[in-house]
């Protein structure tokens, strides 16, 4: 037990100056190519911006629906089965069959290989549920449709919100699914999120539709009210161009009119659709809608041929930049809220940081003093054990380059508290070994022997903490179990061999020496 | 050596009566929650002017119709916090506040710090919290009836609700606000207030082996003290550690080095007079050790 290897003394020694030298890489720029890894300092360390958002799917399932109402009609027209009334009610479609095509129908819903009802052979399911209520038919989305539909406009939203965010030209963020119906938004260093808010905020849907006065008109009209709020006007519901036609937008200062615009420029079936019906359009309104309000409906005098033309609205610099932006990266395809928003700015970031490093440095200091004055000698080997275990923490943290958070830096802080605690179990228990035992080595021996199963279970439980914290946790306080649970190993491994190789140098030079604590 | 156990008896009637304070604090005047679990929004601020304060601030706030506001100094005479529940969850409230704060006291304030948790996300917080505390406190109960006979797991685990719910009856008591660093320093409390049982019944188990004429009265007595150094210094390390926390670590970590320096006192105070009474009044004897010894090794 005493004994140490000459090769075991260098592997101890060399792993510790190891871990000291990745932690102080921390401190010290060493070149990059030989070694790039940082300890990440969290949202709340370095200031920045934590959005969680929130996809409302209602509309993207009353769309999916209504256009489901026109592919059930067209496929049972084609096969010559009669369904009529169907209407969609909260989230359901209701139809009528005869009692003769009643069992057809059912088939058609049923069968695996439908091309209307597609069957997911994984999850044993369509993606539509049918309920036999008589002659009314109920057909709404089975649990996996939902889940389908729900992942794909995930998918999509975050696409959309990656390219707005990008757009904007902040360092590093980090977008992130979570669940099957948010994303996490992480903006490092972004002092004022007002802007990625509200940019986030819009679904950027754009159209371009006629302004009629045509009660009659074969897609429907609506009433849309213009960005200001005051003015109202009759738009069709035929959609000429959409945001998905748009190759490109730029804001642009108009030389005439010193305006500010979003000039565009569009796709060529934009451009074909847009050309026809400037030249069937001349003298009409051109509504330009954005997410439900008329930007502006300026009448259409030429033919636009070229397949680029510019929106005007009375935009500042800044709106037109924003639009275009909007514009450039698509429209979302459902709207999205911020539920959660953690911000904080760079000077309290560094204010904690400051605050952390003082609070760490006293408590040391304290506890290195605390047990120098209690122990002496044994006090300095659990003084410099508890150095070594403190940058090793810090070395396993760079080395995974963890994030470091506020109660990141706590939970450091009362690993030196709780650190010691293995290597007083220890030396106590060798106190006790000596009252009976006159031999240090063996009281040595019992010392480490007898304490073992009380470090263990002390340190097991901690760890199992730790452990529920990180899997239940969430940013700030996650960074807190990850430097709690990695101080447990770290410091498991300098007590047993960093502290044990001091101590049993220390008692081996000191054999018979009568009183060795 | 130090009678401990001459106190038992008082000291378990001093923990029953804390313990149904706790819970009637718990039950009657209920927790402090704040934005995480309650939902609405926090603004830390910092005013360079001295015309900003907490009564300006407060009239300021009030007339902008956000429900009860509360303001508050925040560790210094320039820092504030200020919350409210944002009960619309109106979206551009931030940029609101900030153009009508502009108005009156101009470019001399600053918003260090903003939080806003929607009503949806602060239940599914506090659920998550609770789960969290639940599952801790199973999991030790599981570790801790594995590794001793039952006597010993009741001990730990009535030790360990006394700690977690003391604690949470003097954060009520206060009122001080519980938010998500408070639940870590709940779930670490009941890792320190394990480990620190574990210790001494480690060695209540090892003494039950060796004496078979002692009582367990003077048993545990004998194991707290023989533990009794050990214990003194590891509570002391650890306390010097987070009342750094607590003086030097800044605002934020205030109250979660307070629970946690609660948690640790309690801790070490109910490892010696709660878990070890559990032990007595049971009658824990050397069979109860042996007993269990026999079955592992016919297992």
């Amino acid at each position: 037990m005493l004994y140490f290897s000459k090769l075991r003394i260098l592997f101890i020694t060399l792993f510790s100056v190891l871990f000291i030298l990745i932690a102080s890489s921390n401190l010290f720029k060493f070149d990059d190519n030989f070694f790039d890894k940082k300890i990440n300092l969290g949202l709340d360390l370095q200031g920045g911006s934590y959005l969680l958002l929130e996809i409302d799917n209602e509309p993207v399932i009353e769309q999916k629906l209504q256009n489901l109402t026109t592919t059930i009609r067209n496929y049972f027209k084609e096969k010559n089965i009669k369904i009529n009334n169907i209407k969609i009610d909260n989230q359901n479609i209701f139809f009528n069959v005869t009692d003769n095509d009643k069992q057809s129908v059912l088939d058609v819903f049923q069968d695996e290989n439908s091309d209307l009802n597609p069957y997911y052979p994984r999850f044993k399911s369509h993606q539509l549920e049918i309920e036999d209520t008589g002659l009314n038919l109920k057909v709404n989305f089975s649990r996996q449709g939902l889940i389908k539909l729900k992942n794909s406009s995930q998918d999509q939203a975050i696409e959309i919100v990656r390219r707005r965010v990008d757009e904007v030209g902040t360092n590093e963020p980090n977008i992130l699914k979570r669940g099957n119906n948010r994303i996490l938004v992480e903006l490092p260093g972004l002092d004022d999120p007002m802007r990625i808010k509200s940019l986030l905020g819009k679904t950027a849907n754009l159209t371009f539709r006629f302004v009629t006065n045509d009660e009659n008109d074969r897609f429907g009209v609506e009433k849309l009210k213009f960005e200001n709020g005051l003015e109202e006007a009759t738009v069709s519901k035929r959609i000429i161009i959409s945001g998905e036609n748009l190759l490109d937008a730029q804001p642009k200062m108009d030389t005439q009119t010193n305006q500010t615009i979003v000039s565009f420029s569009l796709d060529r079936v934009g451009a074909k659709r847009f050309g026809k019906a400037t030249s069937t359009g001349i003298g009409k309104q051109l509504a330009i809608v954005l997410d439900g309000k008329i930007i502006s409906a300026p009448v259409v005098r030429d033919t636009i041929a070229s397949g680029s033309g510019q929106i005007s609205g009375g935009f500042t610099f800044q709106t037109a930049t924003d639009l275009a932006l909007l514009l450039r990266s698509g429209a979302l395809p459902a709207p999205l809220e911020i539920i959660e928003e953690r911000t904080v700015g760079p000077d309290l970031g560094q204010d904690s940081i400051n605050a952390g490093m003082i609070a760490l440095a006293i408590g040391f200091m304290l506890v290195i003093i605390f047990m120098f004055v209690k122990y002496k000698i044994f006090g300095l080997i659990t003084n410099v054990t508890l150095i070594v275990n403190l940058f090793i923490l810090l070395g396993v943290l760079t080395l995974f380059e963890a994030t470091l958070t506020l109660p990141g830096i706590a939970g450091i802080i009362l690993t030196v508290g709780m650190a010691v605690d293995a290597n007083v179990l220890i030396f106590e228990r060798i106190k006790e070994e000596l009252k009976d035992e006159t031999n240090n080595i063996l009281a040595f021996d019992g010392g480490y022997t007898k304490s073992r199963t009380a470090i263990l279970d002390a340190n097991i439980t901690t760890l199992l903490a730790a452990i529920i914290l990180f899997f239940m946790g969430s940013g700030p306080v996650k960074g807190f179990a990850v430097t709690l649970g990695v101080g447990i190993f770290t410091t498991l491994f300098s007590v047993y061999f960093i502290a044990r190789l001091f101590t049993s140098i220390y008692v081996s030079r000191n054999k018979n020496k009568e009183k060795l604590i | 050596m130090i009678a401990f156990n001459k106190y038992y008896n008082h000291f378990n009637l001093l923990s029953s009566v804390l313990i149904v304070v706790s819970l009637l604090l718990l039950i009657f005047k209920g927790l402090n929650f704040g934005i995480d679990f309650k939902g609405g929004t926090l603004i830390e601020l910092r005013a360079s002017d001295s015309k900003i304060n907490v009564s300006s601030l407060r009239d300021r706030f009030n007339q902008m119709d956000l429900g009860d506001v509360s303001v508050k100094k925040f560790g210094n005479d320039t820092d504030f916090l200020v919350k409210f529940e944002n009960k619309d969850n109106k979206k551009n409230i931030i940029e609101e506040i900030k153009a009508n704060l502009d108005k009156s006291f101009g470019n001399n304030y600053d918003f260090r710090r903003v939080e806003n948790v929607g009503p949806k996300v602060s239940a599914e917080l506090l659920k998550s919290g609770v789960i969290a505390i639940s599952l801790s406190l199973a999991l030790m109960l599981i570790y801790i009836w594995i590794r001793f006979e039952w006597q010993f797991s009741l001990g730990a685990i009535l030790a360990l609700f006394h700690d977690v719910i003391v604690t949470l009856g003097v954060f009520s008591l206060f009122s001080l606000e519980i938010n998500l660093s408070i639940i870590a320093a709940v779930l670490t409390i009941v890792g320190y207030s394990m480990n620190d049982t574990v210790v001494i019944f480690d060695r209540v188990r090892e003494n039950l082996r060796k004496y078979s004429d002692i009582k367990i009265f003077e048993l545990t007595n004998i194991s707290i003290n023989e533990t009794l150094s050990r214990t003194i210094i590891t509570s002391a390390t650890t306390l010097l550690a987070l009342l750094a926390i607590y003086f030097f670590g800044g605002e934020i970590l205030k109250g979660f080095s307070l629970a946690m320096i609660l948690g640790v006192v309690f801790g070490t105070y109910s490892s010696i007079y709660i878990a070890n009474t559990v032990l007595v009044r049971l009658r824990v004897s050397q069979k109860t050790v042996l007993r269990e010894d026999d079955q592992n090794k016919l297992n």
